[in-house]
């Protein structure tokens, strides 16, 4: 691949800039000398058309959901609607300094205030945080919010938070960053947390349960609410990682499941693009007991007028520069708008029939180790497709059929995981010709097996040599010496 | 539902299918006392032409729209060029997920790896990430890693910092038992006498909080093992000395003023690098060059065993999702304007702020707070109460920052200019006669 | 390959070989044949004194990190600093050259609770 490191260095540049309009001083004259940058960075001085076919050049070398399937599981890879997109650019909110004024920033306040108010109402909880620029910021501010109720209430001995085997990936990594240990809690045969295994680890040492909804396996924890009454009784918090939300909209609110904390994937469940890997946005719904610790500042509403309200005094403080990825929930707010409590409710039914469709048919070809009714998701195993075939040359082989993989080797209690969500915006349609790709791999896996190891074909570039990436990392471009 | 491409026909044959009878079945796993308690928000849909109305009309409600800003503190006015969302616009960039597959993602690849060059580049550091979600949590992050490599559980940071970058380091220290030391601000600049011995970081911003750029040579000399942290506004470096030069061990930034819309300070763009000795203890992801099948050159995580779906609790960072369509916004902007183009533009915002501080300074009774070298933004003490100075430029549409910001950095009866190449000459006159009637 | 019959195994699918109260500790071809390509290896320092169980490094593939757990109590006297720019010996001889420490036994019998060749292997055929 070409960088832009690799053209002449000089070209037609220049003239985006205007010159200066004021009477200018030599910066020597303004700045002691060894302030000055003696150093050139090396930046190439390209002409805009040569910068504008390099990135559409390289655009052509992604796939993006506007080109197809993207059954990631547990992303939620669904369509982004174009409207979102324009409104987020609107100057009246794009222009808008976090350092505004409130009085003279009213229009942003109020989108802040009713985005809150539709997200408490869809989590059915007290009160909710803008703040966290991710999923994975949502969960570190959840495990902050839990550590600072039990600082507050002086039981500094609970530091252990629990942690099923289906949960995500990032959920470890975010109860550590709040300073907990983790236990890990085994799933039964069923891929239900064992509540046996849940029982025997619930005592005053533990902070919380950090649980995914439905979980990774796609399978809705039946016992939940039985599960959050366990651990309230135990003096403990329940942690809901909302990533998967996508597959309960219009049928139930965490909040009803006795859920404390629950972290929103607003570019997951409410459509806001994924953007090549964020800018994401992943509120936080609280229960009545964490809403005095929630980040500062807080959108309070005094009358006609909206504030910021900064006198929170038990607040773990703030977690992001300013309130959160405006222009990203931005999106999210109208998507909501858009659809309403009927398109809610059609968005859960319709990805869940998918996935439950999908599941149906493929289960013939794959093995699906957890065989039951699904939700948005479900996984299957590549194992026992064809003798020395692993699920990464399944996954690569897609590509050559013009679908992108699902989610591979995840969850880890499945072996050779593939993890498939196709989401409530793909038409019947894709789904079978998805279905079939998979079921004509599954045949060229014994006949051709060769075909599956040096897939994708088709792909811009051929199977990439990752292990020389970690062995022998070059993370800059490697300019020849001068 | 016009997101959703089944029709009624297609949801009866696809029940069929796997066995059901109607739609409310699928959720026969959820309990029922839960789904008792459902209430809906009570809304109905609406159109696309209802909802974009609408939106316009709350945005108009957004006074400063118009207004001619000095704000900054981290955030600033600047030009975007056309080019920038239009290649941002490509929906093979903005529709595309983490580039897991490597083979299909080699538009992302390669451009988070011409990002984490220019930060390079920019910084003078050796290996850079491919973004955090905003100059807080970078800094943030900074800390912890700081703390990771010396196993010390101290920092100092100077009183000099914009607030917000201390409240976000404040809340992150709090939760990973770091205990914060502040370093206080003397003529405006961080005093590196009163840097204790023992901490693992020190943690120093510039230009700081006042706008002041701080002199750091000498100063990883007098600190022993402590790492040394520089927060940057990446546009000075077009001009400035870079802290990789100057003995830094990290370096983090606010990508903003790169190509980003100020959007009410989100999203923005961290900005992480540091030296290639600390590799594996350092947070966010990675992309490296390595080669395909046939061996030509491409792009693919690397050092991905540092990050959380791997090491799980033992991650140098929880961090998962990035910036990446913000760096991608960077890239292209400093693609667009070259290097040459770069040092154009600190040029521009060095010339201009200097420009506006000398004559706002000719003002009776107003001064400049500290007599120290700044780039873009400064502090100038004024005779009368800046309160009612800041409302009544704010009546002729001109925006400065709330001086109870400074106020809180124990700085009184002042106010902060930032001054980009946006403003023109005609609106800093319009400022300083503006101000000049007022006092 | 074979596992030698004079090397111990733990159920962590690591081999000590003993000789005296010197425990030269390694992964196990299983071990390495489940992580895939070997890409870094973080040895322990010289001098460090472990009790049976504790971490005494990682062993890192592109996808999977996997800590080597101390099979005996004691102090390691010596690393395989090789591994440091040739990780991937762990892969094409992890009995041999891809050893990992030594360590300074506190208490050789705690060797004699481990594995020895023909349990390890009806371990791993389990496992399958």
């Amino acid at each position: 691949m070409r960088t832009i490191f690799d053209y002449r260095k000089r070209s037609g540049t220049g003239g985006i800039l205007p010159k200066l309009d004021v009477p200018g001083k030599g910066s020597s004259d303004l700045l002691p000398s060894q302030l000055i940058r003696r150093s050139e960075p090396r930046i190439p001085n390209l002409s805009e058309p040569e910068v504008v076919r390099h990135y559409t050049a390289l655009s052509k070398l992604n796939y993006g959901v506007d080109d197809g399937l993207y059954p990631l599981g547990s992303c939620t890879m669904k369509y982004n609607p174009k409207v979102n997109e324009d409104v987020a650019r609107l100057a009246g909110f794009a222009s808008i300094h976090p350092g505004t004024d409130p009085q003279l920033a009213q229009g942003s306040l109020a989108v802040m205030y009713d985005m809150s108010r539709l997200l408490r109402s869809i989590t059915g909880m007290a009160d909710v945080t803008l703040q966290p620029a991710a999923g994975a910021h949502g969960e570190v501010t959840g495990m902050f919010l839990i550590k600072r109720y039990f600082e507050a209430r002086g039981e500094v001995d609970r530091t252990r938070i629990l942690l099923p085997d289906s949960a995500h990936g990032t959920n470890p990594a975010s109860a550590a960053a709040a300073g907990f240990s983790v236990t890990e809690i085994k799933s039964g045969p069923d891929g239900l947390v064992d509540l046996n295994e849940l029982s025997g680890e619930l005592d005053d040492t533990v902070a919380g349960v950090m649980l995914t909804v439905p979980n990774t396996l796609g399978i809705f924890e039946e016992n939940i609410v039985k599960i959050t009454a366990m651990v309230h009784a135990a003096g403990g918090l329940c942690y809901f990682d909302g990533a998967n939300l996508n597959s309960f909209l219009g049928y139930a609110r965490p909040g009803d499941m006795g859920a404390d904390v629950f972290h929103f994937n607003l570019h997951k469940t409410m459509s806001a693009p994924h953007g090549g890997g964020g800018p994401g946005s992943g509120p936080v719904a609280v229960s009545e007991a964490l809403v005095p610790f929630l980040p500062v500042p807080r959108v309070k509403r005094n009358g006609d007028s909206y504030e910021l309200d900064w006198d929170q005094p038990q607040s773990i403080g703030s977690m992001h520069s300013f309130y959160g990825n405006f222009g990203v929930f931005l999106k999210a707010y109208a998507y909501i708008l858009t659809l309403g409590d009927e398109g809610l409710r059609q968005v859960g039914e319709n990805a869940v029939l998918n996935a439950n469709y999908l599941q149906e048919r493929l289960k013939k070809t794959y093995r699906l180790p957890y065989d039951r009714l699904c939700k948005h998701e479900f996984v299957l195993t590549g194992k026992g497709i064809a003798d020395g075939i692993s699920t990464l040359d399944i996954a690569k082989r897609l590509i050559d059929y013009g679908f992108h993989p699902p989610t591979i080797y995840f969850p880890l209690i499945v072996h050779e995981a593939l993890m498939i969500e196709p989401t409530e915006t793909e038409s019947r349609e894709t789904l079978d010709r998805f279905a079939e790709a998979l079921e004509k791999i599954a045949h060229e896996a014994k006949e051709d097996p060769q075909l599956l190891h040096e897939a994708p074909h088709t792909a811009p570039t051929r199977r990439l040599d990752q292990t020389r990436a970690a062995r022998n990392p070059i993370l800059t471009y490697p300019f020849e010496a001068e | 539902m016009r997101y959703i491409p089944n029709t009624d026909e297609d949801r009866r044959e696809m029940l069929t299918a796997i066995g059901r009878s109607s739609i409310s079945e699928l959720f026969d796993d959820i309990p029922e006392n839960v789904k008792a308690l459902f209430q809906p928000l009570g809304q109905a849909g609406k159109s696309e032409m209802e909802v974009r109305t609408e939106l316009e009309a709350i945005s108009r409600k957004n006074e400063a729209g118009g207004a001619v800003s000095y704000l900054g503190a981290g955030i600033y006015d600047h030009y975007i060029p056309s080019v920038v969302s239009h290649i941002t616009s490509r929906s093979e960039f903005y529709t595309a997920y983490t580039p897991y597959q490597p083979e299909i993602s080699q538009g992302t690849l390669t451009a988070m790896f011409e990002f984490q060059t220019l930060v390079c580049e920019l910084t003078g550091m050796e290996i850079a990430n491919s973004s955090m979600y905003d100059g807080g949590t970078a800094l943030a992050e900074a800390a912890m890693m700081a703390a990771r490599v010396t196993r010390k559980r101290r920092l100092a940071v100077s009183g000099a910092l914009f607030s917000h970058y201390r409240r976000v380091l404040d809340t992150y220290c709090w939760a990973s038992g770091i205990e914060v030391v502040e370093i206080p601000a003397r003529d405006g600049r961080c005093d590196f006498t009163q840097v204790p011995s023992d901490v693992g970081g020190v943690i120093v911003q510039s230009p700081n909080a006042f706008g002041v750029i701080e002199d750091l040579s000498g100063v990883k000399g007098d600190i022993g093992d402590a790492l040394l942290i520089v927060a940057v506004n990446p546009v000075s470096l077009g001009i400035l000395t870079p802290p990789g030069e100057l003995g830094a061990d990290i370096v983090t930034a606010e990508g903003q003023p790169f190509g980003l819309a100020a959007t009410f300070g989100g999203p923005l763009l961290g900005m992480f690098a540091t030296r290639k000795a600390y590799l594996r203890q350092m947070p966010g992801r990675l992309v490296g060059q390595t080669v395909d099948a046939d061996g030509n050159v491409g792009y693919t995580m690397a050092a991905q065993t540092r990050e959380q779906h791997i090491r799980r609790q033992k991650a140098t960072s929880n961090i998962c999702t990035n910036a990446q369509l913000c760096a991608l916004t960077a890239t292209v902007y400093m693609a667009s304007l070259g290097g040459d183009g770069l040092r154009s533009l600190a040029e521009l915002n060095l010339q201009k702020a200097h420009y506006l501080a000398e004559k706002l300074s000719d003002l009776p009774g107003c001064d400049l707070a500290f007599d120290e070298p700044f780039f873009n933004e400064f502090v100038l003490r004024v005779p009368s109460d800046p309160r009612a100075i800041r409302d009544g430029l704010r009546e002729q549409g001109i925006l400065v920052d709330d001086p109870e910001r400074l106020e809180r950095l124990g700085v009184s009866n002042a106010l902060r200019f930032a001054v980009t190449e946006k403003r023109s000459k005609e609106e800093l006159d319009r400022l300083a006669d503006a101000l000049g009637r007022m006092l | 390959m074979g596992y030698p019959a004079n090397y111990r195994y733990t159920e962590d699918h690591e081999w000590i070989e003993l000789d005296g109260n010197r425990a030269k500790v390694g992964i196990t071809d299983h071990a390495q044949s489940e992580l895939g390509d070997v890409v870094f290896v973080e040895l322990p320092a010289v001098g460090t004194t472990l009790n049976k169980g504790d971490t005494l490094g990682t062993v890192e593939s592109v996808k999977a990190v996997s800590d080597v757990f101390a099979p005996v109590s004691g102090k390691v006297v010596e690393v395989n600093s090789e591994l440091e720019s040739t990780p991937e010996t762990i892969n094409s001889d992890p009995h041999g050259k891809g050893w990992i420490a030594v360590i300074e036994a506190s208490d050789p019998s705690e060797g004699d609770s481990l594995l020895d060749a023909a349990a390890y292997e009806r371990l791993i055929s389990e496992e399958e």
